[in-house]
């Protein structure tokens, strides 16, 4: 089924695929003329398969659950944000803050991710094949972001558990961002990550690995330089 | 032998005792002072107001037989559904994590006994308090913690939360010895680090983005919930303004006496302004919008009794939101406790450091022996009595002003016992006709 957003609105697509019939059979949908428009495709909660024909606006696949969104174009800020399952996968570059807070589930991203990718993530899987702005993984709890680019400035700033894999450079990490070792359980994560993206040009060996120093996880006032 | 002169001992207004005891501390330990709770210092607030009550110029509604509608609809904007509360003061955000299981879930057994909502806070919704708050308000908070969607759809309303009172333009700590194994799998988090709540949402900035975020809200509560914006006393007229161009429902504004769960005193005391300094600004931007009324206004920060009710509503709010208060009526400083109190080094009336999680009333703990202390089962009674007192108490006062309705009070109805208030309120100063900073005067 279509939907063109051009003729629908938006309320009545997002309805139509947040309460899918079920007795209808019908798993994969296409969207047209996308426009830019936000919020496309938010709070989705079904096993299903969305592709959208051009570029999307803020918040496309905000808080998603199952849904596969494919995204052939660029997206907006926050992409997926706060999603909790399924696979939104971008063809483009995408905006600011993408994957922000974002539980579970995969996001791959062909091109690059602007500022703040990952912020907050808690529990989800980011691959950006390109490279990622400054504070990507800002804060973040939990989850793995893999750039098989480059970062820029502060990456990783006040991370907690999550995990970051780097192929490129890295201009600056974040306060209590350290490189680490990368022991057998990074090495099948990587891999793991790479399979999924379809990325064959690289392996383990070309990433370094960066997570928290835990330094600043108790308020300790001999570190107030650091903040 | 000529006898001594010897003067009073004095001691300095600016070098006080609390001051010196402050200074002392700093230098003692090398850290700043956080604590709980909103501004201690001696504010303009309600208590600086009197109603005039009826006389020959205006009668009187009698007393216990003649009807004064509490009920008030908020949500009423674009919400499918809005939230109908039978009376005007509901439940502010206080988290879980900071407050434990037992003491959210006597939250909504006594507000829903009431007849109104509470609030879940930053660490999400518990079953304990979605299973007994018929009317429940759903914050999303900058840190997410315990953000869902389905938790999300079952929320009766959505709270998007960019200030506190407390704390304008700060974030939050929820400090490692609070931070239990539930707490933690809630939030995300290790166990027993120190948890920071962000400043700034972290998809969004400003009122353009808040307009998308609160437009993906409603796409994915398929319009059905209001949204409601809630804002700190900083620029009242400015940020109400905006929350109402970003697409609010309701406007949520926490003065500087609104409580927290922990922050800095510094903060505490020196950033935003009092309550009562808010009201009439956020007022004005709702009636230059033309959206007073149509937009709600729930005034936060300091209600402490109905007079506080009917106060702010006279002053243009729709509802007043209480916490601290609340807290207070669950048994929150209890004299009985002052033993335990006092082996903390404070006094009942005086505990603020609920972040050190050691309670001895076992509201804001997350110890389970501190907790068992606590029957959420009495806490909720208690809790809905109080909330029946307030409303009494609101409607004795309106009508006497002569009011069928407590959102009928007016600022008419109010004078002013010092020059501050008069101006802040823009009530006359009490004997005269002069309101302070009022250009026709």
């Amino acid at each position: 089924m279509n939907f063109d957003l051009q003729k629908n609105s938006l309320r009545e697509t997002n309805s139509f695929l947040q309460n899918i019939d079920y007795n209808r059979n019908k798993r994969e949908f296409l969207i047209k003329n996308p426009k830019g428009l936000h919020a496309i495709c938010a709070g989705l909660k079904n096993n299903i398969s969305v592709t959208i024909k051009g570029h999307t606006g803020y918040y496309c696949g905000g808080m998603n659950q199952k849904a596969k969104i494919t995204i052939e174009g660029n997206a907006g800020t926050g992409l997926a944000e706060n999603m909790m399952s399924g696979l939104i996968h971008v063809k483009g570059n995408v905006s600011q803050s993408a994957g922000a807070t974002a539980h579970g589930g995969t996001i791959i991203v062909e091109g690059d991710a602007s500022s703040r990718c990952g912020i907050s993530m808690k529990g989800v899987d980011i691959i950006i094949k390109g490279s990622v702005g400054h504070m990507s993984a800002f804060m973040a709890q939990s989850g793995s972001l893999l750039i098989c680019g480059d970062a820029d400035e502060a990456l990783g700033d006040s991370i907690y558990e999550a995990n970051i894999y780097v192929a490129g450079k890295v201009v600056s990490l974040g306060a209590d961002c350290i490189e680490k070792k990368l022991t057998t359980f990074h090495i099948k994560k990587i891999n793991e990550l790479l399979k999924k993206a379809n990325i064959k040009s690289l392996d383990y060996k070309n990433f370094r690995r960066y997570g928290s120093a835990r330094k600043l996880y108790n308020f300790k006032i001999d570190n107030a330089s650091s903040y | 032998m000529k006898k001594k002169q010897i003067t009073s001992p004095r001691i300095s207004w600016t070098f006080d005792e609390y001051t010196n005891s402050e200074i002392r501390r700093a230098a003692e330990t090398g850290i700043y002072d956080i604590r709980g709770g909103g501004s201690k210092r001696k504010l303009p607030h309600f208590d600086d107001l009197l109603f005039l009550g009826a006389s020959m110029s205006r009668y009187p509604l009698e007393g216990y037989r003649e009807k004064c509608n509490t009920k008030v609809s908020l949500g009423t904007r674009y919400a499918k559904n809005p939230l109908n509360l039978d009376i005007p003061i509901t439940i502010a955000g206080m988290s879980f994590g900071a407050l434990s299981g037992p003491a959210k879930e006597a939250l909504g057994r006594g507000a829903s006994k009431a007849g109104t909502s509470t609030t879940t806070g930053d660490g999400g919704m518990t079953k304990e308090e979605r299973s007994q708050s018929k009317m429940l308000v759903y914050q999303l908070l900058p840190s997410r913690y315990g953000m869902n969607p389905d938790d999300l759809r079952k929320a009766d309303a959505i709270e998007v939360v960019i200030g506190q009172g407390a704390k304008p333009g700060g974030g939050g700590m929820l400090l490692g010895q609070k931070i239990s194994d539930r707490v933690a799998e809630m939030r995300t988090l290790p166990k027993g680090i120190d948890q920071r709540s962000a400043c700034r949402h972290p998809d969004w900035t400003g009122p353009d983005d808040l307009a998308i975020k609160i437009m993906e809200l409603r796409e994915i509560t398929e319009w059905k919930v209001p949204i409601f914006v809630k804002i700190a006393g900083a620029r009242p007229y400015y940020d109400t303004a905006l929350a109402v161009k970003a697409g609010a429902d309701v406007v949520v504004l926490d003065g500087m006496q609104g409580g927290t769960a922990a922050t800095q005193e510094v903060f505490i005391e020196n950033v935003g302004q009092p309550t009562l300094a808010c009201i009439r600004p956020a007022v004005d931007a709702l009636q230059d919008l033309n959206m007073h009324r149509e937009v709600q206004l729930i005034i936060s920060g300091g209600i402490r009794n109905g007079a506080d009710v009917a106060k702010a509503m006279a002053l243009g709010a729709d509802a007043v939101s209480i916490g601290s208060a609340a807290m207070i009526a669950l048994g929150d400083n209890d004299p009985k406790w002052e033993k335990e109190y006092n082996k903390l080094g404070t006094t009942a009336g005086a505990y603020d450091d609920w972040h050190e999680g050691k309670d001895p009333a076992g509201i804001s703990t997350q110890d389970p022996k501190l907790m068992k202390r606590f029957d959420p089962i009495k806490g909720g009674k208690r809790l809905s009595n109080y909330l029946k007192v307030m409303t009494l108490e609101s409607q004795t006062i309106a009508r006497a002003c002569g009011k069928n309705d407590l959102h009928n009070l007016e600022p008419e109805d109010l004078c002013a016992l010092t020059v501050e208030a008069a101006a802040m309120a823009r009530v006359p100063l009490a004997g005269t006709d002069w309101i302070p900073g009022n250009k026709s005067s």
